[in-house]
C-alpha cells in the first residue's frame, strides 16, 4: 500500500527466502498455514509477490492460497510496526474499560485499530483474548504484557526506548 | 532466550554438589510473567548471590490464584510457604528473614500450613483433578511429574487393560467434554474405536478461544505431561497411532512447554515407537492455531490441521467416522485429557462420586471482572454459583454490587442475581439460557451495561463468524446493528421485537455451534435484564453510564464551587457561568467527552 520501498535485490532475497521454505515441506500434505506462518515469521508480513510463489510450490491456485491467508487474523498482507501494541479485548478487559485504553492508543498514535503509522514504528491492534484476564484490562506491546495502562505513558516510554536504540 | 540460558544457570546452581535444603519456586506461567515473575526471578539470583545463600531457584506453573501473582513459594524444612504479590523490593527481607533467619514474614504469607490467611479459602474450597499439580510442579522437568504418580495411568493400561476395557472405564466415570457441548466422552472414544479405518487420529483441542476462559492455558503451561498421558491413553483406546495438539497461537509459552513435553516423554520412551516396550505405538504433533475463534468447532478445527480455511461442515459425518483427513478422529478438549489419567489411577468409582447425577466430576472455571479474588477455580460440579463467586472468590470487587455473571463465553449467556443459588452442572445452566461452554465466568456489578455486553458479544461473534451461512453471517450482522442503535439512542419502533426474533432463528438456522450459540447473550439479556433495554429505548438513558450518547452530564448545583476548571477543559466550550457561581452545560453543545467530571476538583460533575 505505497509503503514497497524495498529495491528489486530485496525482493529478490525475499522470494528465495520463500523458496527455502517450501523446499522444507516439500511433498508433506497439508502444510499450507505452515509455510505462511513461516514466511511470515521471516519477512514480517505476507508480500503479494511471495503469495504467487507459494501457491505455485504447492500447485494450489493463488485465490486458493490468498483465501486460507485472508480467513486467519494472523496473517498480513502489509508491513507491521516496529512496535506491535495489541489491546486485549476480551470479556474481562472489556468490563475493567479496555475500550478507552483503545481509543486513547488511537489518539496518541494517530492510527485506528489494525493500522500502522507512516514511519512504520508501531502497528495498533486488538486480539480478543490473552488469557490473563486477572491482570485486565491488558495490553501487550512486543509480546510482553504491560504494568502500564496509560496510553499517554504507553507511547511516550516507547517511543524514548525507540530512541535509544537509535542511538 | 536469554531468559532461558539464566534458568539454566540457575537451575545448574542448585544441582550441584550438595542439594541445598531450600527451595524458591516462582510462579511463571503467563499471569506470573506478565506480573513480573521474571524480575523477581533476576532478584533473588542477585540476592543470594550476594548473601551467600545456598538454595535452589524453580519454577512452577500457575496455581490459580492469579490476583496474587507474583507467587513465591519458599520451602524450607519448616515447610512450604507462599508469598503473593511479591515484587523485586520485597526479595531481599525474604532471603534475610525467611532464609536466613528462618522467621516467615507473616504479613506477606498467602498460603502456608499453620497460616490463616484471606486466602486460605481460595483453594481450600476447591477440589482439584485438573488442576492437582499446577503451581506445585515444574511442567518442564518430566521426573517432577513422574513423581507424583504421573505416566502410572498409561504403564497399567497399556501392560493390564485392554482398550475395550479402558473405554468402558470412561464411560462408567461419566466423564463429559469440558469443551463446551458436555458429550459423553467414553462414548466418543468407543465411536472411534468402532469406527472402520486403518488409520486414526486422536486430537487435543487446544484452541480455547472464549474470550476470559484460560483454564486450558494453565493446564498446558503448569503440567502439559498430563494432558499427553490422557492423549496416550485416548490413543491405546481407540486404536491411533497418531495424535495432533491443535492450541493457539496466542499462547506462546503453552506451545514452548508442550514441545518440551513431548521431546522428554520421546527421551522417556511414553511417546514414539513401542511405548514402554509394548506394542502401542503413538506419537504427537502439535499445529499452531493462526487466529480464527470458529477452529475451536470441530469439522472447522479439522480443515485447519489440513491447511484449508478454517470453515465448519454439516454433520454427519461426524468425525468419529470421517474426521482428519477423512480417518476416524476423536477431539477432545485440554480439560477432558487432563483427567482421563487420574480416573485410571483413582478408578471410575471414584469420579463419579464427585458430582452431579447426570454431570460428574469436577469443572475448572475462570472467574474474572468485577470479582475481588480473580484466579482458576476447580470445584465439584453441582457447586452453587453463589459458593464459586461470594464464597471462593470473596464477592465484589470494591464492595461493589453483584449484577450479573457472564458463563461459557460469547456462546454463553447472562445471569442475574436472582439465579445465583442456581447449581452448575450442564442440564441446569442450559435450562438458564446460558450454557457451561468452556469455563469463563465473567462477573459485573453496576457499572456494566447489560445491553452493552450483549453488543459486546455480538460484536466478537458477527466478526468471528466465517460466513459460510447465511444466518450466522448475516443474522449476527444484522442483530449487531440493532443493539448499536439501542445503545445510541436511535431504536426503531419495531427493533426489539425483531432483535429476539431474529436471535431465535439464528439459532436454530445455524450451521455449527458459533451462530447457534450467538445469540445466547442477546436472549439472556433480554430474559432476565428486559429493564435495561426498555430503559434504553423508552427513556435513552443508560443507567449504568456506558453508552456515551445516552448519557448527559450535569452539574451538582450544591457542590460547584465556580471554579471555573470545567469550563477550560471543554473542548466545546458548552459550559457557562459567572466565577464563583455556579455553573451549567448546554447539552445541545455537549460532546459527552467526559473531560469536565474527570477534571472537576470538587466532584459536582456527575453522570446522569
Amino acid at each position: 500500500m505505497g509503503k514497497k520501498s524495498k529495491g528489486c535485490a530485496c525482493k529478490q532475497a525475499e522470494l528465495d527466502c520463500v523458496r527455502e521454505i517450501l523446499e522444507k515441506y516439500e511433498g508433506r500434505r497439508g502444510v499450507l498455514v505452515h509455510i505462511l506462518q513461516d514466511v511470515q515469521k521471516k519477512l514480517g508480513y505476507l508480500p503479494e509477490e511471495t503469495l504467487a510463489v507459494i501457491a505455485e510450490g504447492v500447485g494450489l491456485s493463488l485465490a486458493h492460497v490468498y483465501g486460507v491467508a485472508s480467513f486467519y487474523a494472523h496473517f498480513y498482507f502489509t508491513p507491521r510496526g516496529e512496535n506491535v501494541i495489541k489491546v486485549c479485548r476480551g470479556t474481562a478487559c472489556h468490563v475493567r474499560g479496555s475500550k478507552a485504553i483503545l481509543e486513547g492508543l488511537e489518539e496518541e498514535l494517530e492510527i485506528k485499530d489494525g493500522e500502522t503509522t507512516d514511519d512504520l514504528k508501531f502497528t495498533l491492534e486488538t486480539v480478543s483474548c490473552v488469557g490473563c484476564c486477572a491482570l485486565a484490562p491488558v495490553v501487550v506491546v512486543n509480546e510482553q504484557v504491560l504494568k502500564e495502562r496509560d496510553p499517554k505513558k504507553i507511547v511516550t516510554t516507547l517511543k524514548a526506548e525507540g530512541k535509544e536504540k537509535g542511538e | 532466550m536469554s531468559k532461558n540460558v539464566k534458568k539454566q544457570e540457575a537451575g545448574n546452581q542448585g544441582h550441584g554438589t550438595r542439594k541445598p535444603s531450600a527451595q524458591i519456586i516462582i510462579g511463571l506461567g503467563t499471569c506470573g510473567i506478565a506480573a513480573g515473575a521474571w524480575d523477581v526471578w533476576t532478584a533473588f539470583e542477585k540476592e543470594l548471590k550476594k548473601r551467600k545463600v545456598k538454595a535452589e531457584l524453580k519454577q512452577t506453573g500457575c496455581i490459580g490464584l492469579c490476583y496474587r501473582e507474583v507467587l513465591v513459594d519458599v520451602v524450607t524444612p519448616r515447610g512450604k510457604i507462599a508469598y503473593g504479590n511479591v515484587t523485586p523490593a520485597m526479595v531481599s527481607r525474604i532471603v534475610s528473614s525467611h532464609l536466613i533467619a528462618d522467621k516467615p514474614i507473616e504479613d506477606w504469607i498467602v498460603l502456608g500450613d499453620g497460616y490463616e490467611t484471606s486466602d486460605t479459602d481460595f483453594l481450600a474450597r476447591q477440589y482439584r483433578i485438573v488442576l492437582r499439580n499446577c503451581g506445585q510442579i515444574d511442567p518442564e522437568v518430566i521426573e517432577e511429574y513422574l513423581a507424583t504418580g504421573g505416566y502410572k495411568a498409561l504403564e497399567k493400561v497399556l501392560r493390564e487393560v485392554p482398550p475395550e476395557e479402558v473405554i468402558s472405564i470412561i464411560k462408567q466415570s461419566g466423564l463429559r467434554g469440558r469443551g463446551g457441548a458436555g458429550f459423553p466422552t467414553g462414548r466418543k472414544w468407543e465411536f472411534t474405536r468402532r469406527a472402520q479405518g486403518d488409520k486414526k487420529y486422536i486430537v487435543c483441542n487446544a484452541d480455547e478461544g472464549d474470550p476470559g476462559a484460560f483454564m486450558d492455558r494453565s493446564v498446558l503451561e503448569g503440567d502439559p505431561h498430563s494432558v499427553l498421558e490422557g492423549m496416550l491413553i485416548a490413543g491405546y483406546a481407540i486404536g491411533a497411532d497418531e495424535g495432533y495438539i491443535y492450541v493457539r497461537a496466542e499462547y506462546p509459552l503453552a506451545v514452548k512447554r508442550l514441545r518440551i513435553a513431548i521431546s522428554q516423554a520421546r527421551e522417556k520412551g511414553f511417546l514414539g515407537k513401542s511405548v514402554m516396550d509394548t506394542p502401542f505405538s503413538f506419537d504427537i504433533k502439535i499445529k499452531e492455531g493462526a487466529g480464527a475463534f470458529v477452529c475451536g468447532e470441530e469439522t472447522a478445527l479439522i480443515a485447519s490441521i489440513e491447511g484449508r480455511r478454517g470453515m465448519p461442515r454439516l454433520r454427519p459425518p461426524y468425525p468419529a467416522t470421517s474426521g482428519l483427513w477423512g480417518k476416524p478422529t476423536c477431539i477432545n478438549n485440554v480439560e477432558t485429557l487432563a483427567n482421563v489419567a487420574w480416573i485410571v489411577s483413582n478408578g471410575a468409582a471414584e469420579f463419579a462420586a464427585i458430582g452431579t447425577e447426570k454431570s460428574k466430576g469436577t469443572k475448572i472455571f475462570a472467574v474474572t471482572g468485577k470479582v475481588k479474588n480473580s484466579g482458576l477455580v476447580e470445584v465439584p460440579m453441582g457447586t452453587a454459583l453463589r459458593e464459586v463467586i461470594f464464597g471462593i472468590c470473596g464477592g465484589i470487587k470494591d464492595d461493589g454490587e453483584f449484577k450479573a455473571v457472564q458463563i461459557g463465553g460469547p456462546s454463553g449467556g447472562c445471569l442475574p442475581a436472582e439465579l445465583l443459588d442456581i447449581t452448575i452442572d450442564y442440564e441446569s445452566l442450559t435450562a438458564t439460557g446460558a450454557i457451561m461452554g468452556s469455563g469463563g465466568m465473567v462477573v459485573a456489578d453496576q457499572s456494566t451495561c447489560m445491553v452493552d455486553l450483549a453488543r459486546f458479544f455480538l460484536d466478537f461473534t458477527q466478526n468471528e463468524s466465517c460466513g459460510k451461512c447465511v444466518p450466522c453471517r448475516l443474522g449476527t450482522k444484522r442483530m449487531l446493528e440493532m443493539l448499536t442503535r439501542i445503545t445510541r439512542g436511535r431504536t426503531r419502533d419495531d427493533d426489539l421485537e425483531l432483535l429476539e426474533t431474529l436471535a431465535r432463528d439464528v439459532k436454530v438456522a445455524s450451521l455449527c455451534g458459533l451462530g447457534q450459540t450467538a445469540p445466547n447473550p442477546v436472549l439472556t439479556t433480554l430474559k432476565y435484564f428486559g429493564h435495561e433495554y426498555d430503559v434504553h429505548i423508552k427513556e435513552r438513558r443508560c443507567r449504568a453510564g456506558v453508552c456515551t450518547e445516552l448519557v448527559t452530564y450535569a452539574i451538582k448545583d450544591n457542590l460547584c464551587k465556580g471554579c471555573g476548571v470545567c469550563v477550560k477543559h471543554c473542548p466545546v466550550d458548552a459550559i457557562s457561568g459567572a466565577r464563583k457561581e455556579v455553573h451549567h452545560i448546554d447539552e445541545s453543545k455537549c460532546v459527552k467527552c467526559g473531560l469536565c467530571m474527570e477534571h472537576c476538583p470538587f466532584d459536582a460533575i456527575n453522570k446522569v
